[in-house]
C-alpha cells in the first residue's frame, strides 16, 4: 500500500427504506434506493453521479454524510473508516466533508448576517485559525467572489447565485477534503450557473479538494467531471473517465440518455433512441438487469442474472450482459 | 393575419418596492402551424407574458395595457366571461408542474371531460369517448384505467401527458407551453416534446413555447425570442439565432451553457455573465444590459435601442450588436470596447 488512499472511498453503499405494512396487510417491503454502489474519488477529482430522479443519487449523498444511516457498506476518508462512527467522532469528521445543496435559500439561517454564517463553522471547530476568523472570514468572500460590504448582509438580501456562493464559502471554511454537491448549480439560471461552476473549478485548483458532483443534468456534469458514473433504479450500470463515458458510452441506459438530452443546435438532432416507459417503480424493481424493461436490445439472459460493474478496459466499467470486453 | 398578434405589451405589477415592469412593450406574432420560443432567465417577463396572453394575471395588483389580438380580437379588452369561452377552447395552456396545474380531488376522466362538457357542450358518454380518445393519442398506455384514476397514483410525465391531452382536447388554436417539460426527467422529455412535435405538426396549432433551455428551444420551435429584463432584446429565425446570436446577451447566454461534447474537446472555462438582472422597478433610460455587456460603449450608456433589423428577417436591439459571422472577419472586433 504504497499509494495514498483516495479522499474519499464508498464500498457496497446500500440504504433500504422499509416500507410499513398498511392496516390492511398490503404493502409492507423495501425501496432499495442505493443498492450496493462503490466509487473512489481522489483529492483533486470531481466524480459526477447522474441519473434521473429515483435513481437513488441524492440518497448515495446522504448516506456517505450520514444524514440518513446507510444499511450496509462503507465509507472511508482519507484511509480511515467513517460509517461506524459515533455521533462525536462522526462529528470532527464532518469538517473534511461538507454538502452544498440546490436550494442555498433553505440551507441558510435566514437570522444570521453573511459574515456570521461563514465563520460559524470556524467558531465551532476550529481552536485556533491564524490571522483570526474575521481575516478568515474576509479571504473566503474573497474567494467565493462576494464583496466584503456584503458581510452584514441577510441571506434574502443576496441573489440566488449569490446565495449559493454564501454556501460555498461556508463549505470551505474548514478547508475540507471532499465537498458533496447535491443539485448545487440547478437551480440557477445559466448565466449564473456559469459563474458557479467556474467558482467550483477554480475552487479546486487552488485547494485540491475532491468534488461528488450529483446532478441530473448530463451537460453540467460533462463539464465538471473527470469521471461519471451512471445510476438507474440504486445501481451504478457504468462508470468510467468523461471522455470514454460521453464519447463511447456502453450501456444502454447511458446512451439512451445521452440521445434524449436536447442539443442547442437547430441542425444537429440526432437519431434518437427513445426509451419507452418510465423508470419502473424501486419498490417492485425488475428481476435480473433492473434496465431490462426499457432496454432496447435485452435478452432472455438478462431477466435472470443481475449483470455486475466489470471492466471493460481502460477503467472503463459497465454493468451489462450485452457489452463485450 | 397572424394567429396571435401583440403589440406594445406592458403588465406592470405593484409590489413594496414600487411599480415593476414585468414586461414593458412586447410585441410579436404567431402564424398557425409555427412555435413560437421565448427564451429568458428567470424574471425576464416571459411567464408573465404567457399568464397576460391566457387573461390569468392576478387582479388588483397587475396591470395589462397595449393588444393582444387573437384572430383579430383583442383579448385584453374582453371580459372575464368572454375571456372564459376562449380559454381552454380556443386558447389553452400547458404548465410546468402539471401537479399544481391538475385537480387532486377530480379523477383523470372529469378532468379532461370538464374542458369539453363546458366549451364542447357534450353529453355523458360523448365526452367519455373523447377524454378516452385523448388519453390514447398522447399515447398513455390502459387509458381506460386511467380515466379512473387521480393525479397522485400517477408519475410526473403520465401527468404532463395529462395536461397536454386536456389542452388539446378541444382543438385549440394556439397552445401556451410555459415550460413544458422542465420538470421531467430527460428521457421523458425527450417522449413529450416528441409528442408536441407531432400532434402540433398533424393539427396545425400555433404555438408559443416558454423557456430557459436552448436545448428545447432547437428541437422544437421555428422563431425565437429573447427577452432580458421585460424587453424583446432579439427576435430571428430558429437556425439564424443559433449560427449568428446578434445581441451580446444572446451570445453570452449561448456560450455560458456547458454543451454535450461527445468526448470531445470542451472549453475550460465557461463564459460568464458578470452581475446580476437589474430591478424591474428602475426607469428605464439606458440599455439595461449595457452594466453586464462586454461590448457596451458610451451611447449605451444614454439611450435604450430601438429595436430594428440588423440582417434578413433578424432583428435586435443593440447599438452594438455581435458582428455577423461573414462580415466578421472583414470588421475587426473593436478591441478597445472589450473587456479582457
Amino acid at each position: 500500500m504504497s499509494q495514498t488512499p483516495p479522499v474519499l472511498d464508498v464500498r457496497d453503499l446500500s440504504k433500504t427504506f422499509a416500507i410499513r405494512r398498511s392496516f390492511f396487510g398490503r404493502g409492507g417491503g423495501a425501496v432499495h434506493a442505493v443498492d450496493g454502489i462503490s466509487f473512489a474519488i481522489a483529492e483533486g477529482e470531481t466524480l459526477g453521479l447522474v441519473g434521473e430522479s429515483g435513481c437513488g443519487k441524492s440518497t448515495a449523498g446522504r448516506a456517505i454524510l450520514r444524514l440518513t444511516e446507510p444499511t450496509a457498506g462503507e465509507v472511508w476518508l482519507d484511509g480511515e473508516r467513517i460509517d461506524g462512527l459515533g455521533a462525536g467522532e462522526m462529528r470532527l469528521k464532518r469538517r473534511d466533508i461538507q454538502v452544498v445543496f440546490q436550494d442555498p435559500y433553505s440551507s441558510l439561517n435566514p437570522r444570521l448576517r453573511a459574515r456570521d454564517i461563514v465563520a460559524e463553522p470556524l467558531r465551532n471547530f476550529a481552536s485556533a485559525i491564524p490571522g483570526g476568523i474575521e481575516e478568515r472570514v474576509a479571504d473566503l468572500f474573497d474567494r467565493v467572489g462576494l464583496r466584503p460590504d456584503q458581510m452584514d448582509r441577510f441571506p434574502h438580501e443576496f441573489s440566488g447565485g449569490q446565495r449559493q456562493r454564501l454556501v460555498i464559502a461556508r463549505a470551505l471554511a474548514l478547508k475540507p477534503r471532499v465537498i458533496i454537491c447535491d443539485e448545487a448549480v440547478s437551480a440557477l439560471d445559466v448565466s449564473v450557473q456559469a459563474q458557479v461552476i467556474n467558482l467550483l473549478a477554480r475552487l479546486q485548483r487552488e485547494t485540491g479538494v475532491a468534488f461528488l458532483f450529483i446532478s441530473h443534468d448530463l451537460a453540467v456534469v460533462e463539464h465538471v467531471s473527470h469521471r461519471v458514473a451512471v445510476m438507474y433504479l440504486g445501481r451504478i450500470v457504468e462508470i468510467a473517465d468523461k471522455a470514454a463515458l460521453y464519447g463511447q458510452p456502453r450501456h444502454p441506459y447511458t446512451q439512451a440518455l445521452l440521445s434524449a438530452a436536447p442539443v442547442p443546435d437547430p441542425d444537429g438532432r440526432r437519431d434518437r433512441t427513445i426509451l419507452k416507459g418510465e423508470v419502473p417503480s424501486p419498490i417492485n424493481r425488475p428481476s435480473g438487469c433492473h434496465f431490462r424493461t426499457r432496454c432496447p436490445s435485452a435478452a432472455a439472459e438478462c431477466a435472470k442474472v443481475s449483470p455486475v460493474l466489470r471492466d471493460v478496459g481502460g477503467n472503463h466499467h459497465v454493468a451489462c450482459h450485452l457489452v463485450e470486453g | 393575419m397572424s394567429l396571435l398578434e401583440i403589440e406594445g405589451l406592458r403588465v406592470q405589477f405593484r409590489t413594496a418596492t414600487g411599480v415593476s415592469r414585468a414586461v414593458d412593450g412586447l410585441s410579436l406574432s404567431v402564424d398557425a402551424g409555427q412555435v413560437l420560443a421565448i427564451v429568458g432567465e428567470s424574471g425576464c417577463g416571459k411567464s408573465v407574458t404567457a399568464m397576460a396572453i391566457l387573461g390569468l394575471l392576478p387582479e388588483g395588483i397587475s396591470r395589462a395595457d397595449g393588444t393582444i389580438r387573437f384572430e383579430g380580437r383583442d383579448l385584453l379588452a374582453l371580459t372575464d366571461r368572454e375571456m372564459q369561452k376562449i380559454r381552454g377552447k380556443a386558447v389553452s395552456m400547458v404548465f410546468q408542474e402539471p401537479m399544481t396545474s391538475l385537480n387532486p380531488v377530480l379523477t383523470v376522466g372529469r378532468q379532461i371531460g370538464e374542458t369539453l362538457r363546458l366549451h364542447e357542450g357534450l353529453g355523458r358518454r360523448a365526452t367519455e369517448a373523447r377524454a378516452l380518445e385523448m388519453l390514447r393519442l398522447v399515447g398513455i398506455p390502459e387509458p381506460e384505467r386511467r380515466l379512473k384514476q387521480y393525479p397522485h397514483e400517477l408519475s410526473g410525465g403520465m401527468r404532463q401527458r395529462v395536461m397536454i391531452a386536456m389542452a388539446l382536447a378541444c382543438n385549440p388554436r394556439l397552445l401556451i407551453a410555459d415550460e413544458p417539460t422542465t420538470a421531467l426527467d430527460v428521457t421523458v422529455q425527450a417522449q413529450i416534446l416528441d409528442l408536441m412535435r407531432d400532434l402540433i405538426g398533424r393539427t396545425g396549432t400555433g404555438m408559443v413555447l416558454i423557456t430557459h433551455d436552448f436545448g428545447v428551444v432547437a428541437e422544437m420551435a421555428q422563431r425565437v425570442v429573447v427577452m432580458y429584463a421585460g424587453r424583446k432584446v432579439e427576435e430571428a429565425p430558429v437556425r439564424d439565432l443559433f449560427a449568428a446570436p446578434r445581441h451580446p446577451y444572446t451570445r453570452a447566454l449561448l456560450d455560458s451553457m456547458p454543451r454535450l461534447t461527445e468526448g470531445g474537446e470542451a472549453p475550460e472555462e465557461l463564459t460568464e455573465i458578470p452581475g446580476v438582472v437589474p430591478a424591474l422597478t428602475e426607469p428605464v433610460r439606458a440599455c439595461t444590459f449595457e452594466p453586464r455587456c462586454p461590448r457596451a460603449s458610451d451611447q449605451c450608456r444614454t439611450l435604450y435601442p430601438p429595436f430594428r433589423e440588423c440582417g434578413d428577417d433578424h432583428m435586435v436591439a443593440c447599438w452594438n450588436p455581435e458582428p455577423q459571422p461573414d462580415a466578421a472577419v472583414a470588421e475587426p472586433r473593436r478591441q478597445g470596447e472589450m473587456k479582457a
